[in-house]
């Protein structure tokens, strides 16, 4: 365990884009029941809504969390429900699949606890551009920030909570068949 | 009536669904002189309150005035065109044009105190002091109605009220928005509208909602998954019958239990959530009080000619399909619980409509599927020389003793369908509102 505190910052910031970069490909390559278990138990799934609102007023800008409506407010029992439908191979929105590719980067640990050598616990930003292409010219590009917050088990890092916010009001997509 | 529907034989053109001129026709025709829901008054509670709407491709900003009173006024400054408001919403004392500064008051009209500098720039010397600021307010609906805490907005003043609108109908909006202990009223609508694209044509929305028990099957993803908060099988705990329930020269229909006089017996709906379900049993009890044997009918999804849409039960949400273009349509989804429920309750409903409901719902994901390639492949010229079959249950229809206008044709069957294409044909031929609205009806006694 690295005693000088940037290079344990360092390697904590490695480890958790290796982990995004992994994760990003069980979603491209359709690993979604491999991808639950990067999820903790009792991980929380939160997209809220965007809102155009008046300078000055943006505690309104997203939707409330726990309140309002949201595009996701689930945890991982609904995830693995969804994983189970694409798998019913009569999911008509997701058959045939969906080409997806994750591109995960502005990655910024936050947060380490108790600190980054000894990191149990981080919380993460990170941006998120994800291109859908199905059938032959239904092509979304979604955009948005992540806020994850990471928790280390034994065989490496789990998602605990992720946050994510799209860069859209009116959703200029059919559907939300897709993980971020 | 119209030549490309054929009611009689149940078939109607796919033009209807893709051709551009019948779309703007309908622009004119349809949505400037219907009834169209714009809002619900939980969302401009305050006065100063407001949030922008739409009415067809019309933008609207719909708003709480000081006296509390519902204004629907048209997003768009009478100097230039300006949108005077491109919030989606807030609270306000003025809608200050960005272009010319124009100012509206809440209630649109031009500010007119003297020596402020807000109303019409330069009014004294440029203007000197000879524009007619009261005719020039902001355009606004021709007429407003308020029901149950939903908006509803008709640009044409002439139109009739929207009580005979609804007609018989009424009773079936009234499950949706009623308190589930059998109060009038009562519902609120949670915060955060859910809005999204998609590459259809909006009666295709509509259509579907009128009471389509038929596509269950395309639903058969979710209902292996089992997404209802009892933990079963389905998407939804199971529901007692239901019927095709529709209101000829209305347009309007859905699927709904026909009018009964009592209450069935309470049927376990929220197993997974052991608080909420204690809530709801207990809320049975005061329904079966407070509604004693007056008539109810009990609806899980229907449609109010021409484009809202709602949901009764499970889940309960309002849907608007707006037109955005031939064969585009934007939806917005509104999700409904009663005000005063418990948060547990609240949270409980709000996190199975989002499962079940909208652009991320295991169930409507796939209504979208179809919705958006039927149309794609209704485009071509080929395509578009044939009719999409409405058949089912034809000349099979028969009142329902008890429900004042209305027809139902059994579970499965596409009465309603016809009666929404009737309807939405009589609009587009007759320009007037000669002849539009069928007598007022009486409830039919039972059969026997």
């Amino acid at each position: 365990m690295p005693t000088d505190p940037a290079l344990a910052a360092l390697l904590l910031d490695h480890e958790i884009r290796q982990f995004y970069c992994a994760e990003a490909d069980l979603l491209d390559e359709r690993r979604f029941a491999e991808w639950l278990d990067l999820l903790t138990d009792d991980l929380r799934y939160f997209a809220p809504i965007a809102r155009n609102i008046r300078r000055g007023d943006e505690a309104a800008e997203l939707t409330r969390e726990g309140f309002e409506a949201a595009w996701f407010d689930e945890g991982k029992v609904t995830l693995r429900q969804r994983v189970e439908q694409l798998a019913t191979g009569i999911h008509w929105a997701e058959e045939p699949q969906s080409r997806t590719s994750h591109l995960v980067t502005n990655i910024r640990v936050l947060e380490a606890l108790p600190d980054a050598a000894a990191a149990v616990e981080v919380r993460v930003r990170s941006r998120f551009l994800v291109y859908r292409n199905r059938l032959a010219d239904e092509t979304d590009i979604l955009v948005g920030k992540r806020g994850d917050t990471l928790v280390r088990v034994e065989a490496g890092w789990k998602l605990a909570r992720r946050e994510i916010q799209l860069d859209q009001s009116v959703l200029l997509a059919k559907n939300l068949t897709l993980f971020f | 009536m119209h030549p490309l529907v054929d009611a009689e034989n149940g078939t109607i053109s796919r033009e209807i669904f893709v051709n551009p001129d019948i779309y703007a026709e309908e622009q004119e025709r349809i949505f400037a002189r219907s009834w169209l829901f714009v809002g619900h008054e939980s969302l401009i509670a305050k006065p100063g309150d407001y949030i922008t709407s739409r009415m067809g491709e019309e933008s609207v900003v719909v708003t709480r005035g000081r006296q509390g009173g519902v204004h629907v006024l048209l997003n768009s400054c009478m100097h230039r065109g300006m949108k005077v408001c491109r919030y989606d919403q807030g609270n306000t004392r003025l809608f200050t044009c960005p272009y010319h500064g124009w100012s509206y008051g809440i209630d649109g009209k031009l500010v007119e105190r003297p020596g402020q500098l807000v109303g019409v720039p330069g009014f004294e010397q440029h203007y000197h002091g000879e524009l007619d600021r009261a005719a020039w307010g902001l355009a606004h609906v021709g007429r407003i109605a308020l029901y149950k805490g939903t908006i509803w907005a008709n640009w044409d003043a002439s139109a009739p009220d929207f009580l005979d609108w609804l007609g018989g109908m009424r009773a079936c909006l009234d499950f949706a928005l009623d308190h589930r202990d059998g109060r009038e009223g009562g519902s609120e609508a949670i915060g955060g509208i859910q809005k999204w694209r998609l590459n259809t044509n909006w009666k295709i929305v509509a259509e579907n909602f009128i009471g389509d028990l038929y596509h269950d099957i395309s639903h058969r993803s979710v209902d292996l998954v089992g997404i209802g908060p009892s933990g079963g099988k389905g998407r939804r705990d199971a529901q007692r019958p239901r019927m095709q329930i529709g209101f000829p020269g209305l347009g309007h229909g859905g699927l709904g239990e026909t009018p009964h006089n009592s209450e069935p017996d309470y049927a376990p709906a929220w197993a997974l959530y052991p608080e909420v379900e204690a809530y709801y049993r207990e809320l049975h009890e005061r329904r079966v009080r407070n509604l004693g044997d007056r008539l109810r009918v009990t609806m899980s999804v229907g449609t109010i000619f021409p484009n809202m849409s709602f949901h009764g039960r499970q889940p309960r949400t309002i849907l608007i399909a707006h037109p955005c273009g031939p064969t585009q349509t934007e939806m917005w989804r509104i999700y409904l619980v009663d005000a005063d429920a418990p948060d547990a309750v609240k949270d409980a409903a709000r996190h199975y409509y989002l499962r079940y409901s909208g652009p991320a719902g295991m169930t409507e994901q796939d209504d979208m599927e179809n919705w958006t390639y039927a149309t794609e492949a209704s485009k071509g010229v080929i395509a578009r020389r044939l009719h999409y079959n409405y058949q089912m249950g034809l000349g099979h229809a028969r009142p329902v003793p008890g429900l004042p206008g209305a027809v139902q044709n059994g579970p499965m069957a596409e009465e309603n369908q016809r009666i929404f294409y009737n309807r939405w044909a009589q609009f587009m031929t007759q320009p007037g509102w000669d002849g539009m609205m069928p007598a007022p009806a009486r409830a039919l006694e039972d059969a026997d």
